[in-house]
């Protein structure tokens, strides 16, 4: 094997790439190679970093010098100054806010500070296409762990004793889950990944699969192994080709060194992973409306029960997933419950990864231990507000989620504080806003969505989504009335008790939650006043 | 990019057949199925003929294939452009401009949403969330995503599609 002086990595995640990371790393290759640097520097493209707004990345080991927003003209500098000369390049180090100094590493970075990479533990550090990489970090041990040395029991235990719980919206846990599919009854059993990622603001799983494809891989056989199953589906959103590319090519590699296919670790465990491309359709991250799709059919959710557990995928027991619940299974088998549980809260464990976007300085993928407030991560893992702008109101947990204002800023985001206060963790969404934005003019935009988004199956979301829509228009135009809020209420409880599915019974939290904690621009909206001039009053 | 490959209907016809054959009797490959049609040629929709084929294929009844084909919006059974614009304006992509960059590209093109340009290279389409929230506002144009779009990008953008 060929050893390196130095590694440069350059990022190949969606977000860099859109911002010219290919172009950037041909140019590195070509550089070092006519600098004849080629038997010496090797250039590895790897998964999302996370600080998007920065992008393309660059970083340099060993000294894990940190580049941001590399230009094609900089590539020259970089080559001849740092890689060839040894003279880290500072005046192109990745420099927060109105920071005096560069920061030199990668992990001085305020951004990286305050995470805690067990999901992204490899994104920004392997290559996504190389299994060997995934390997050398320690990748399919915890599968050998669990086939030779646990039985199907003591891996649900080890899940149960760790507490962790889906990072898919419901947040239920997932131990009790793999339970249910194990002593359910039947000749073929299921597991599903359930990548199809659409709520709003939400591009972690994206992130993930395109960064670190393997670790999922191994944590569904895991799953396989626990629960009885023997064939598992990713179910991705059909618009996303990079991901379904480089999981197509970790499937591919996987399966030729025998870490998936039959007889794995020469055990008799046997499990299979095929790719199912969604085609749009908001309502099939729903987890029987998933299963309606991969079978062939429209994405219309299923009364439950009977519950996928039971009777999932073709009737069969079926475990669903989400990318990120799958991406904590191998390092939990791995390290033990005790070490999950030393991170987070008592009753939510472990890490979030969140997505930043909106009126953030640095929008981007972060991963930080459950527990953390709001103000932690707006103003020192986001770098906080930009143009000089004041915080107005952040919405977690995706469009579905709730909406939280300046007074919330110190609560603790897990699970359970947030549905306290009317709101919810969900996708790990989280969109900040500043105060040029009118809460009644996004509202209205939140509805929009549900009102296209809603299957139409059951008659409570398919009017109900329309009908909210309309009625918030109306506040925006300065035409409602006290009855029309009295309305939004009447209709809310109808939708959220009687709504078949997590899609009619969530749509009104924003709307609940807006008016919950900014009455006050409501009130001024009914006077015939847009405090920000952003929705068009009509003429009285 | 591919380019517009103006093959003759009979040999169309043969290929649709044969992506059908691959899976005949095989009701849940009809999202592959149909997929696999739409992307033939770039031709970006679902003809009544073809759908019957598959129908006939599949062993699946026509009203089914149908209802899944008009039930995702990632299908069209009415033709479409060349190029599929997919412009999204979800919350993080409205708060950081969508709404301008949807007026600016309706300008360029001379349609609404969801219409086809008179040249019948662009469809342009509303999209929920890409999922690249990071480099709002975003847009895929058939499967490249471009991302911190503003409006005076878009006619450059555009032109690498001509």
């Amino acid at each position: 094997m060929q050893l390196h002086r130095a590694h440069v990595l350059v990022c190949a995640g969606t977000n860099c790439h859109l911002k010219g990371s290919t172009t950037i790393r041909q140019l590195l290759v070509e550089e070092i190679k006519r600098q004849n640097l080629d038997l010496e520097v090797r250039v590895v493209e790897t998964g999302c970093f996370g600080l998007c707004e920065q992008g393309p990345v660059v970083v340099v080991y060993p000294e894990g010098a940190f580049y941001s927003r590399v230009t094609p003209e900089n590539i020259p500098v970089i080559v001849s100054e740092h890689l060839m000369k040894g003279r880290v390049v500072e005046s192109l180090l990745y420099k927060a806010g109105d920071a005096p100094k560069a920061v030199t590493t990668y992990d001085q970075n305020d951004f990286f500070r305050k995470q805690k990479r067990v999901v992204l533990r490899n994104c920004g550090l392997i290559n996504p296409e190389s299994i060997e990489e995934y390997i050398a970090r320690g990748g399919y041990e915890a599968l050998g762990k669990a086939l030779t040395t646990m039985t199907p029991e003591t891996v649900i235990e080890a899940v149960k004793a760790s507490g962790l719980r889906g990072r898919g919206g419901a947040g239920f846990p997932t131990g009790l889950k793999w339970g249910f599919t194990l002593k359910a009854q039947g000749d073929q059993k299921y597991v599903i990944c359930n990548a199809d990622e659409g709520e709003p603001g939400t591009f972690k799983d994206r992130l993930i699969l395109e960064g670190d494809p393997h670790g999922i891989l191994e944590g569904m056989a895991i799953a396989g192994y626990a629960t009885g199953a023997t064939k598992g589906y990713v179910y991705v959103r059909g618009e996303y080709k990079l991901s379904i590319a480089r999981l197509q090519k970790a499937i591919d590699q996987a399966k030729q060194l025998g870490l998936l296919g039959e007889n794995i670790f020469g055990t008799d465990f046997g499990f299979d992973v095929e790719i199912v491309s969604g085609a749009g359709a908001y309502v099939c991250g729903e987890e029987t409306a998933l299963i309606e799709s991969i079978e062939g059919d429209r994405g219309e959710p299923r009364y439950k029960p009977p519950y996928p557990a039971n009777h999932g995928l073709f009737g069969k027991p079926t475990t669903v997933n989400n990318v990120e619940t799958l991406a904590n299974i191998a390092p939990i088998v791995q390290n033990g419950a005790d070490w999950f549980r030393a991170i987070g809260t008592e009753k939510s464990p472990g890490t979030k990864v969140y997505t930043l976007t909106g009126n953030v300085v640095n929008t981007g993928l972060i991963e930080v231990p459950m527990g953390i407030s709001l103000r932690e991560v707006i103003y020192e893992v986001g770098g906080g507000i930009p143009n000089g702008r004041e915080f107005k109101m952040a919405q977690t947990g995706g469009t579905s989620g709730g909406c939280l204002a300046e007074q919330h800023l110190d609560v603790p985001m897990d699970y359970d504080s947030l549905q306290e206060h009317g709101s919810a963790l969900g996708s790990g969404a989280l969109l900040i806003m500043d105060d040029s934005h009118c809460i009644v003019d996004i509202t209205k935009n939140f509805l929009s969505f549900f009102n296209h988004e809603s299957c139409g199956q059951c008659t409570p979301c398919r009017e109900g989504t329309t009908q909210l829509y309309r009625l918030v228009d109306k506040i925006a135009s300065g035409e409602a009335t006290a009855a029309d809020i009295e309305l939004i209420h009447r209709l809310s409880r109808t939708m959220q008790s009687s709504s078949l599915c997590a899609l009619g019974q969530t749509a009104p939290v924003p709307v609940l939650s807006t008016l919950r904690y900014f009455a006050d621009e409501y009130a001024s909206h009914m006077q015939g006043v847009c405090p920000t001039n952003i929705c068009v009053i009509a003429e009285k | 990019m591919t380019a517009c490959v103006c093959t003759d209907k009979q040999d169309r016809e043969e290929r649709v057949k044969a992506i059908i054959n691959n899976h005949a009797g095989d009701s849940s490959a009809l999202l592959k199925v149909l997929h696999a049609i739409q992307d033939l040629d770039s031709v970006n929709y679902l003809a009544e003929q073809e759908l019957v084929w598959v129908a006939e294929g599949l062993n699946v009844p026509l009203s089914k294939v149908y209802g899944v084909a008009t039930f995702y919006s990632l299908y069209s059974v009415a033709p479409r452009g060349r190029h599929v614009i997919r412009i999204c304006e979800n919350a993080p992509c409205h708060v950081v401009g969508a709404s301008d960059i949807i007026r600016t590209l309706q300008e360029l093109l001379g349609v609404k949403l969801g219409e086809t340009s008179a040249d019948g290279r662009f469809t342009l389409e509303l999209t929920s969330c890409l999922g690249v929230c990071g480099v709002a506002p975003a847009m895929m144009i058939g499967d490249d995503v471009h991302g911190n779009l503003t409006p005076d990008k878009l006619n450059s953008i555009l032109a690498e599609y001509r």
